[in-house]
């Protein structure tokens, strides 16, 4: 079943516009014996998470940081400093790979390893347009909530590792943060799946393209679809560890949390796991209840704007996007909202959105049920 | 992707499973005992992938890497005692424990052999299995599904029972 999306033939590599063209036609490809196909589909999204790290991550982070705050932001390395992240990666490349003595080595180097992988997994489903998606498991959807357990697993190997008490302490909460607000999430996009009564990436997608653009979309076919659409919003701040729920490293209390023993280039894996989460859940909701890849415009008469921005490249550049657009507002209530205690924290996830998401659930329910 | 493929994958996640399930057992640090157990479970999830139940496959993943791994770890890590522990592992029983050994692995063997029912069917799975799953549990297997959740509930009451804020003897205090 899962490697159905695999076919065992090799056709040319050509500019399909059936449904995984793109990533069947690369999943044949095979030198002599060795698979080379299967390895290129698994660094596509590898590549796409360091070149976004670097471009609109770290230095788009610091630009919306600077101009929230009346600043110019990085201005000295290139023009408008577009240069300052890759003189960053050389610093940080240059830098001494310190390991703590009292560290538990093992786990300290360990750590942010699986923290990244944790990350990285979930894109294996996510669907970058409709001719490539990673592997179109009838399954993603609960896959991809259910991988971010191995980041949970990664952040206690980092905190216990560090031997540091700041680290526990961060690893501590992250964990608790990430395993409560994981309820409210599923619960959402448990929304979700149940309107469009699969669990596969792929088909959620295909299940809200149409010629009107945005009213195809989920968040606009029913009337109770923006409860789980915030729920989950507001949850996946919390599981991505961002403020205003960014308790584990919260630099006032605790430095920097679980990763505050880390420097140099271990450092900055643990930045491209957090950069790469950020993506995953902003594709997530943008795949659940905004459509994915499918193209907004809709058609009106003979201006055929749904027809003219509709294509496997055009499906690339949508969903990516949209990913890009919820980063932004990551970002956004980053440097607008204060940050939560731990109490207040764990009210807002368990009396909050955990009874809400209930509600959107039996609610979203009835409505599948009971109107055509 | 080719055979050769298919199953160097099967047989290095199948390495990955024994080999951190052996570390798990050997291993005097109990952390690292639970740490090697994230391995095994990720490599139980692969082989059952390699067996077309993929809804398994992740429900392992969230259930025990997402559950019981992260409960374990977080046992450990509030123990402190646990560390310094030195775990009697020296005393060693070897004649019973090859008899079990070989009576387990023979016992398994001989239900393997003689049961004999496991050629793959001959009707490959269609559709999503996980339509079937959600059908099965609602229909044939909803009284074991219901009484599962009662359960579950029951022990939800009782763990925030126990946990939650004693009012009269904090008054005492």
């Amino acid at each position: 079943m899962t490697f159905s999306a695999i076919p065992l033939i090799s056709p040319p590599f050509l500019m399909g516009n059936n449904l995984n063209a793109w990533s069947e036609a690369l999943a044949g490809l095979t030198i002599s014996w060795f698979p080379l196909g299967l390895v290129i589909i698994a660094a596509i999204p590898l590549v796409f998470i360091a070149l976004y790290a670097l471009t609109y991550g770290v230095y788009g982070e610091r630009k919306i940081s600077a101009f929230m705050q009346d600043r110019l932001g990085p201005m000295e390395v290139g023009k408008w400093g577009i240069l300052q992240t890759l003189a960053d990666i050389l610093k940080l490349l240059q830098k001494e790979d310190i390991v703590p003595t009292a560290a538990d080595k093992f786990l300290f180097v360990i750590g942010p390893g699986i923290l990244f992988v944790g990350s990285f997994l979930a894109f294996a489903v996510l669907p970058f347009g409709p001719a490539f998606i990673g592997a179109d498991l009838n399954v993603g959807l609960f896959y991809a909530i259910g991988i971010v357990a191995l980041e949970v697993v990664g952040i206690l190997a980092a905190g216990w590792g560090s031997n540091n008490k700041w680290s526990l302490y961060g690893a501590v909460r992250s964990v608790a943060q990430i395993v409560s607000y994981e309820i409210p999430a599923a619960i959402a996009l448990l929304c979700g799946a149940m309107m469009a009564g699969t669990l596969s990436m792929q088909q959620i997608s295909v299940l809200q393209s149409g010629p009107y653009g945005f009213a195809h979309f989920f968040l606009f076919q029913s009337p109770i679809a923006w409860l789980p659409f915030l729920i989950y919003f507001i949850a996946s701040l919390a599981e991505t560890n961002r403020a205003p729920f960014d308790i584990p490293e919260a630099e006032s209390e605790l430095v920097a949390g679980y990763f505050t023993e880390y420097s140099g280039m271990k450092f900055a894996v643990i930045f491209l796991a957090e950069y790469g989460s950020m993506f995953m859940v902003s594709a997530i909701i943008s795949i659940v209840f905004l459509g994915g890849w499918n193209s907004p415009l809709p058609n009106i008469g003979a201006l055929a704007l749904y027809d003219w921005t509709t294509g496997p490249v055009w499906g690339a550049f949508w969903i990516v996007s949209k990913g890009f657009f919820f980063i932004f507002v990551q970002m956004w209530l980053r440097w607008t909202l204060p940050r939560l205690r731990v109490d207040q924290l764990m009210y807002l996830c368990w009396k909050v959105l955990t009874p809400f998401a209930f509600v959107a659930f039996v609610l979203t329910a009835i409505w599948e049920i009971y109107v055509p | 992707m080719n055979n050769a493929t298919y199953i160097t994958i099967f047989y290095i996640f199948a390495a990955v499973t024994v080999f951190s399930a052996a570390f798990v057992v050997f291993s005097k640090n109990v952390i690292y005992s639970a740490f090697s157990l994230l391995f095994t479970f990720f490599g139980a999830a692969a082989l059952f992938v390699f067996l077309s139940a993929d809804f398994i496959a992740v429900t392992q993943v969230v259930v025990y890497v997402g559950g019981i791994l992260v409960l374990l770890l977080f046992g450990v890590m509030f123990t402190n005692t646990i560390m310094q522990a030195d775990l009697k592992t020296d005393v060693l029983h070897v004649v019973p424990g090859i008899l079990l050994l070989a009576a387990t692995v023979g016992g398994m063997l001989f239900t393997f052999y003689t049961t004999g029912s496991w050629k793959p069917s001959d009707v490959q799975l269609e559709g999503s299995v996980v339509e079937r799953i959600g059908f099965e549990t609602m229909s044939r297997y909803v009284l074991p599904f219901e009484m599962a959740s009662i359960l579950l509930l029951a022990a939800l009451i009782g763990a925030a029972f126990l946990a939650r804020f004693d009012k009269v003897r904090n008054n005492e205090q």
